[in-house]
């Protein structure tokens, strides 16, 4: 298996690596404006935005080679929303995903390789090969099912927060939808009943910029789309850099609290950008080269929070690339996994409509 | 015990409460179903016995709340989604098609949607071209969506009560000019009609009727015009469109060897000639002339009563068809 791709390196202080010799993790780095971020939790974020990265562009690799039928929308560059957001969720807390979902998925608590088998059609995977890319669901982790419908999980999450609050349990369910699907008619629907009855709703706005080939600025009456949150009485938070997973973290980690002890949803805003194009597919001539290049140069969240953990000495750069290679092994097997698992006989499309 | 005579709407109430009481999952969420009892009175009395966390008034926000119910049936509880008017699930076709019927399919079998959704079909009161469609052939092309359609009080407190216990989004259409029919309804609380099974209302030998919903009473006025004539009609009400009870009816026709088929929908397209494909595919050999359809007319329904009425199946072009069919003047 051909592992095509570049070291992911935290840039700038790798040199400054000061660490301790035997790399062990011993003290709490400063975490800035989100206390109650540990070593442990540093150390699990950063594998699991690794994780993701390596995941993504295995897929492109599996989709070029001709591995996988149909096609995949990657959600290399914002690794820091989905696993800031889960980082603060239980397993037995909803999340609605996206048609942009893997990361989701992942950071939600998937498999790698149950989820290579999906995204290649395999009996094996999620939903038996039944759902592919867009509609990767793991409802044992709380994972409502990735969305081929750009707002499609509006309805289900709420619905989630509301069935969670008539059962008296403390979950809270977190929707994920992008600047694009920000602009459907749903939204407002949804957001004013999670308003009316404080439901424990958070709706995370992954606003990457392009809403598939179009700018959001050009389709969007506002700059912040957080700024609607306030019409419909929810709490807004931004979130100017979604590249930091910390700052989501503890965005996401307040709105949770909030949620557990009925104090109803919060809208989030984290700006993000998304390092390839919509699709697989697409050849990304609607922006320019130079604000790829900036986003790629200066907000990779793997990089910045590597960067992060080296400053405060939890991590030295040696390590992370010891955990890169281990991750990047993890991700081989899965894809591995996926291409030997068998397809799903014809006589199973049958299957599985009716309870 | 002994059956009593309940609306229809009665009916209705009845089999949400009992289902209501005998499982906490179950909840009513709609538009004006709480202290109002609902636009059709089909739920008074069920706020001040359940309460506003489960006879839950929304706002006008059809596409979110029946998008919340997908999700709270996802999520353990068995909403019963009331829409007014069945025009309405118009706007909420992404969250019934796309979402509801899908979900469990795409995701493997992951999950199961219990949600019922309610609404009311048909022409009749002067409610114009939004308020008085007929969406059961539309529903039922929706492979992952059941469909139910009760006739009478007894049918609709049987069917209601297994739309609620199934584990898969029902439809549940309930015409608005039945609303307060009465007749028979069994008061135990285990009586329920299982989906997939037709009724005959009335036995006959010589053309065999069928129809659905409010249309089943047209079949029965035309059967007993019929029987003046000396021609003996059978009723059948296959009661739910999915699961679809076709051996009733062929087994029916291949007896008479007449069908008509009688459904409010518009004609084109729609659930008469499917009915009347299924017979034609399994009972050519027994007919001895073409399955007719009795539709509405293919239009919008109109608002005035005298372009709105016969635009309606009624018992004269029932009775007219079956003489066509049986070269009678």
């Amino acid at each position: 298996m051909a592992a095509k791709k570049k070291k992911i390196v935290a840039k700038k202080a790798a040199k400054k690596a000061v660490g301790k010799a035997n790399g062990k993790r011993s003290s709490a780095p400063k975490a800035g404006s989100s206390p109650g971020v540990d070593t442990d939790m540093l150390w699990q974020m950063y594998r699991k935005m690794m994780e993701i990265r390596l995941f993504e562009e295995h897929v492109w690799d599996v989709y070029t080679r001709g591995l996988m039928p149909g096609l995949a929308h990657l959600y290399i560059g914002e690794e820091s929303v989905a696993v800031g957001a889960c980082s603060a969720l239980r397993n037995d807390d909803y999340i609605t995903s996206t048609h942009r979902g893997h990361g989701h998925c992942l950071a939600k608590g998937a498999r790698l390789d149950r989820m290579m088998a999906e995204i290649m059609g395999k009996e094996a995977g999620y939903c038996r090969g039944k759902g592919g890319s867009m509609h990767i669901a793991d409802m044992s982790g709380g994972n409502l099912g990735a969305n081929g419908i750009v707002g499609g999980g509006f309805g289900i999450s709420t619905g989630a927060a509301l069935s969670a609050k008539l059962r008296g349990t403390d979950q809270v369910a977190v929707c994920f939808f992008g600047d694009g699907a920000a602009n459907q008619g749903v939204l407002l629907e949804t957001c004013n009943m999670a308003a009316i009855w404080d439901l424990p709703a958070i709706y995370m706005c992954e606003n990457n910029q392009y809403g598939e080939h179009t700018s959001y600025r050009k389709v969007t009456g506002i700059e912040n789309i957080v700024d609607r949150a306030a019409g419909l009485g929810i709490e807004g938070v931004r979130v100017e850099d979604g590249s930091d997973v910390i700052a989501v973290y503890g965005a996401v980690s307040k709105a949770v609290e909030k949620a557990r002890r009925g104090g109803g949803p919060t809208f989030i805003e984290a700006v993000t950008y998304r390092f390839r194009g919509h699709h697989v597919g697409d050849g990304g001539a609607y922006r320019t080269k130079e604000e790829l290049d900036w986003w790629m140069e200066n907000k990779d969240p793997i990089s910045l929070l590597g960067q992060h953990m080296i400053k405060t000495k939890v991590a030295e750069q040696t390590q992370l690339d010891e955990l890169e290679q281990q991750v990047e092994q993890e991700v081989v097997v899965a894809v591995e996994f996926g291409r030997d698992a068998p397809l799903p006989p014809a006589e199973q499309a049958y299957e599985d409509l009716y309870a | 015990m002994p059956d009593i005579e309940l609306t229809f709407k009665q009916a209705l109430a009845l089999a949400m409460s009992e289902e209501m009481r005998r499982d906490e999952s179950v909840f009513l969420i709609g538009e004006d179903v709480g202290p109002s009892g609902g636009i059709f009175k089909c739920s008074e009395g069920m706020f001040e016995e359940f309460g506003p966390e489960r006879v839950i008034d929304t706002p006008i926000s059809e596409v979110g709340f029946v998008g919340m119910s997908v999700g709270a049936a996802m999520t353990g509880m068995r909403p019963i989604t009331e829409l007014m008017f069945n025009d309405f699930a118009l706007l909420t076709m992404d969250q019934l098609v796309n979402q509801a019927a899908k979900i469990r399919y795409m995701t493997g079998g992951q999950c199961k949607v219990p949600m019922t959704l309610r609404a009311a079909i048909g022409a009749g009161r002067s409610s114009a071209a939004q308020h008085s469609q007929s969406f059961q052939a539309i529903f039922s092309h929706i492979p992952g969506l059941k469909v139910a359609l009760p006739s009478c009080p007894r049918d609709a407190k049987g069917l209601l009560k297994t739309a609620i216990r199934d584990d898969n989004p029902v439809i549940f259409l309930e015409d608005k000019m039945m609303y307060n029919d009465k007749g028979l309804v069994p008061e135990e609380e285990d009586f329920t009609i299982p989906f997939g099974e037709a009724v005959i209302k009335r036995e006959g030998t010589d053309v065999t009727l069928v129809g659905t919903s409010s249309m089943v009473g047209v079949c029965l006025e035309a059967a007993e015009a019929l029987s003046a004539l000396g021609i003996s009609a059978e009723v059948v009400d296959p009661r739910t469109l999915f699961p679809f009870d076709a051996e009733t009816i062929i087994n029916s026709v291949r007896k008479t060897g007449y069908a008509v088929v009688v459904d409010e929908g518009v004609q084109r397209y729609g659930a008469t000639g499917e009915i009347a494909a299924v017979i034609t595919e399994n009972a050519f050999d027994y007919l001895d002339a073409p399955v007719a359809r009795i539709g509405a007319a293919d239009l919008p329904v109109p608002f005035s009563p005298s372009l709105e009425m016969p635009t309606i199946p009624d018992v004269p072009r029932v009775v007219a068809a079956v003489k066509a069919q049986k070269n009678l003047n």
